[in-house]
C-alpha cells in the first residue's frame, strides 16, 4: 500500500488554557489538493505550523512521506522542509531583503546557489506570478498587497517543492486580483504535480482550487468530502458555513 | 491575597527559570556563531549598523565623560594641592572603566533595544517562521552574525572612546584650567599601562556579547503585537544596562585580584 504525502494522526495543541487542536487526523495523497475550511481562530494555522514543525504538538504523530517527523531535528527536519512550500497568511517576506532576494532565499542560503544563477531563477520564477524583472529590484514595502501575495508564492514554489502549503492566500485581496492569485495557484499545483493544502474562508476559491474541502472545527477535522459535495454535506456545522449563516450550531465568534 | 513569602519565592523561582532560559539561549548562538556555516554578507552589515553608526553616540558621550572626569579631579585634587595627578586618573578612570562602561550602556540603548525590536517584529510578522520552514536557521542566519558582529565592533567602539575620552580631559586641562598640553599628553602617556586597555577591553567584549544575546533574546520571546515589541525593546535595554554594570563589577574585581 503506498502510504500519503502527508498524515497527521491525533495531533493535539493547547496554548495555556486554550486546547486549540484536539486530535487531528488528517493525510494528503501526493498531487492533491485539499482546503481546509474552519472559523477564525479555530486552529487552522497552527495546524499548518505543526505539520511544519514550527510548532510541537503536544500528542500525535506527523508522518512526511511516511516518515514519523513529529520530533525531527536538523539533518531530517531540513531534507523535509526542502521539499515543502508555504505561503504565510501575512506574506511573511523579509522586508531588509528585496523582491529577488526574497524570492531566490532558499536558493542562496540554503542551498548555497551562486547569487548571480539565483538571481536569474528567482526573475524566471517572478515571472511565472506574472510579475515583471523590474519588480525585483523592489523592497517588499513597495510594493501592493496583492503583489506581496504573489512574491511569497513564488518563494515558496522556486525550488519546486513536493507539497505547498497556502495559508489564506486570498484574505483581503480584492475579489479579481484573489481570483488571479486562485488561477495562479492552480496553475502552480498542476504544473508542479505538487499536492496543496489549502486554508480559506473564500468559499469561490475553495471551490476553484480544491480536489477535496475538509472542516476544522473546535479542535477536529468533522467532514470532508469531494469539493463538488461541499453543499449538500448533510453535515449542519459545514452547511452553515459554506452558505455563511450566522444561525445554526456554530455560535459566531464576536 | 497572596502572603510575602508566597510573593518572594515565586519571584525568585521566575528569576531563576529566566536566568536559565537565557544561558540556554547563550549557548545555542554561540553554537551556532562557532560553527559553519557563517553568512558574511550579514556580519559586515551587521559591524556597519552596530559599529560605524555607534560612532558618533560612543564619541560625543566619551568627550563629555572626559572633560566632566578631569574637572572634577581637578577640584577635589586642589584640596591637597593634588592638581597634577588630572591626567593619570583621567586616563586610568576611561581605559579601565567609564570607557567601556559608558560605551556599553549607550549600545544597550542602541543596538540591544533595536535588535530586539527588529527581531520582535520579524517574529510576530512570522518572518522568524518564514525563515525557518526555507531551511535557514535563525540562530545562524540572524543571531549568530549579530553576536559576531558585537565581539569584534565593541573593542574597537571603546578603544575610539577611550582615546576620545582622554581628549575630553585634555581639552578642559588645557583650555580651561592652564594645564600645559604637551606635558598632559605626555603625563598621559607615561601613566597608562598596556593592561589598563586591556582591562577594559577585555571587558568590551564581554559587553558586546551581553547587548547582542541580550537583543536576540527578548526579541525571539516577543508576544504579538505592537506592545510586545516595545515590551521587547524596553526588556533588551534594561537586562542588558543591568547585566553590563554586574559583570563590571565581577570583571574588575577579579581584574584587581589577578593584578591585570
Ligand atoms: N503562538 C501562540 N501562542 C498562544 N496562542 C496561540 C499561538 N498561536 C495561535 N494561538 C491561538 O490559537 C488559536 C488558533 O489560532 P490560528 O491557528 O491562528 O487560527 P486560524 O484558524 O484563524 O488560523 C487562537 O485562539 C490563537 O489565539
Ligand atoms: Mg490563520
Amino acid at each position: 500500500m503506498t502510504h500519503p504525502l502527508l498524515r497527521l494522526e491525533g495531533v493535539e495543541k493547547t496554548f495555556g488554557r486554550n486546547q486549540v487542536l484536539r486530535g487531528v487526523d488528517i493525510d494528503v495523497a501526493r498531487g492533491q489538493s485539499l482546503v481546509i475550511i474552519g472559523g477564525s481562530g479555530s486552529g487552522k494555522s497552527v495546524m499548518l505550523k505543526t505539520a511544519l514543525g514550527l510548532m510541537t504538538p503536544d500528542k500525535g504523530t506527523i508522518f512526511f512521506d511516511g516518515d514519523d517527523v513529529t520530533q525531527a531535528t536538523g539533518k531530517a527536519r531540513e531534507k523535509m522542509r526542502a521539499r515543502i512550500g508555504m505561503l504565510f497568511q501575512s506574506g511573511a517576506l523579509f522586508d531588509s531583503l528585496t523582491v529577488w532576494e526574497n524570492v531566490a532565499f532558499r536558493l542562496i542560503n540554503s542551498e548555497g546557489m551562486r547569487r548571480k544563477d539565483a538571481k536569474e531563477r528567482a526573475i524566471e520564477t517572478l515571472k511565472k506570478v506574472r510579475l515583471g524583472p523590474d519588480v525585483g529590484a523592489l523592497y517588499p514595502a513597495e510594493i501592493s498587497g496583492g503583489m506581496q501575495k504573489r512574491v511569497s508564492l513564488a518563494r515558496s514554489i522556486i525550488s519546486e517543492p513536493d507539497l505547498i502549503f497556502f495559508d489564506e492566500p486570498t484574505t483581503g485581496l480584492d475579489p479579481i486580483t484573489a481570483d488571479a492569485i486562485n488561477d495562479l495557484i492552480l496553475e502552480m499545483v498542476r504544473g508542479l504535480g505538487a499536492a496543496a493544502v489549502t486554508i480559506t474562508h473564500d468559499m469561490a476559491s475553495a471551490r476553484k482550487i480544491a480536489d477535496e474541502i475538509a472542516m476544522l472545527y473546535e479542535g477536529q477535522i468533522i467532514w470532508r468530502g469531494p469539493a463538488k459535495d461541499v453543499y449538500a454535506s448533510g453535515n449542519e456545522y459545514v452547511d452553515q458555513f459554506v452558505n455563511g449563516r450566522a444561525e445554526g450550531p456554530i455560535q459566531p465568534a464576536l | 491575597m497572596q502572603n510575602p513569602i508566597q510573593l518572594i519565592g515565586r519571584a525568585t523561582l521566575g528569576l531563576f527559570s529566566e536566568i536559565g532560559r537565557l544561558a540556554v539561549f547563550a549557548g545555542r548562538v554561540k553554537g551556532a556563531a562557532l560553527t559553519p556555516r557563517w553568512y558574511g554578507g550579514e556580519i559586515l552589515r551587521q559591524m556597519v549598523r552596530i559599529g560605524f553608526y555607534s560612532l558618533p553616540v560612543v564619541g560625543l558621550a566619551a568627550v563629555f565623560i572626559g572633560a566632566a572626569l578631569a574637572l572634577n579631579i581637578y577640584e577635589g585634587g586642589s584640596r591637597y594641592g593634588a592638581e597634577q595627578f588630572v591626567p593619570s586618573i583621567v586616563v586610568l578612570g576611561i581605559t579601565r572603566e567609564l570607557g567601556v562602561v559608558i560605551t556599553g550602556l549607550m549600545l544597550a540603548g542602541r543596538v540591544s533595544a533595536g535588535i530586539a525590536a527588529e527581531i520582535g517584529a520579524m517574529r510576530v510578522t512570522e518572518q522568524i517562521d518564514a525563515l525557518e520552514t526555507l531551511s535557514a536557521s535563525r540562530y545562524r542566519y540572524l543571531y549568530a552574525p549579530r553576536f559576531i558582529a558585537a565581539l569584534i565592533t565593541l573593542p574597537v567602539l571603546v578603544a575610539l572612546a577611550d582615546i576620545i575620552g582622554v581628549m575630553g580631559g585634555w581639552l578642559v586641562s588645557v583650555y580651561g584650567l592652564d594645564f600645559d598640553s604637551t606635558v598632559y599628553l605626555r603625563n598621559t602617556l607615561d601613566f597608562v599601562t598596556t593592561n589598563d586597555i586591556l582591562a577594559g577591553l577585555i571587558k568590551a567584549v564581554v559587553f558586546g556579547g551581553v547587548i547582542a544575546i541580550m537583543g536576540c533574546y527578548q526579541g525571539d520571546r516577543s508576544q504579538a503585537g505592537a506592545t510586545g515589541v516595545g515590551r521587547a525593546a524596553t526588556l533588551s535595554m534594561v537586562g542588558a544596562a543591568v547585566l553590563i554594570l554586574a559583570f563590571n563589577y565581577v570583571m574588575s574585581t577579579l581584574f584587581v585580584e589577578i593584578g591585570l
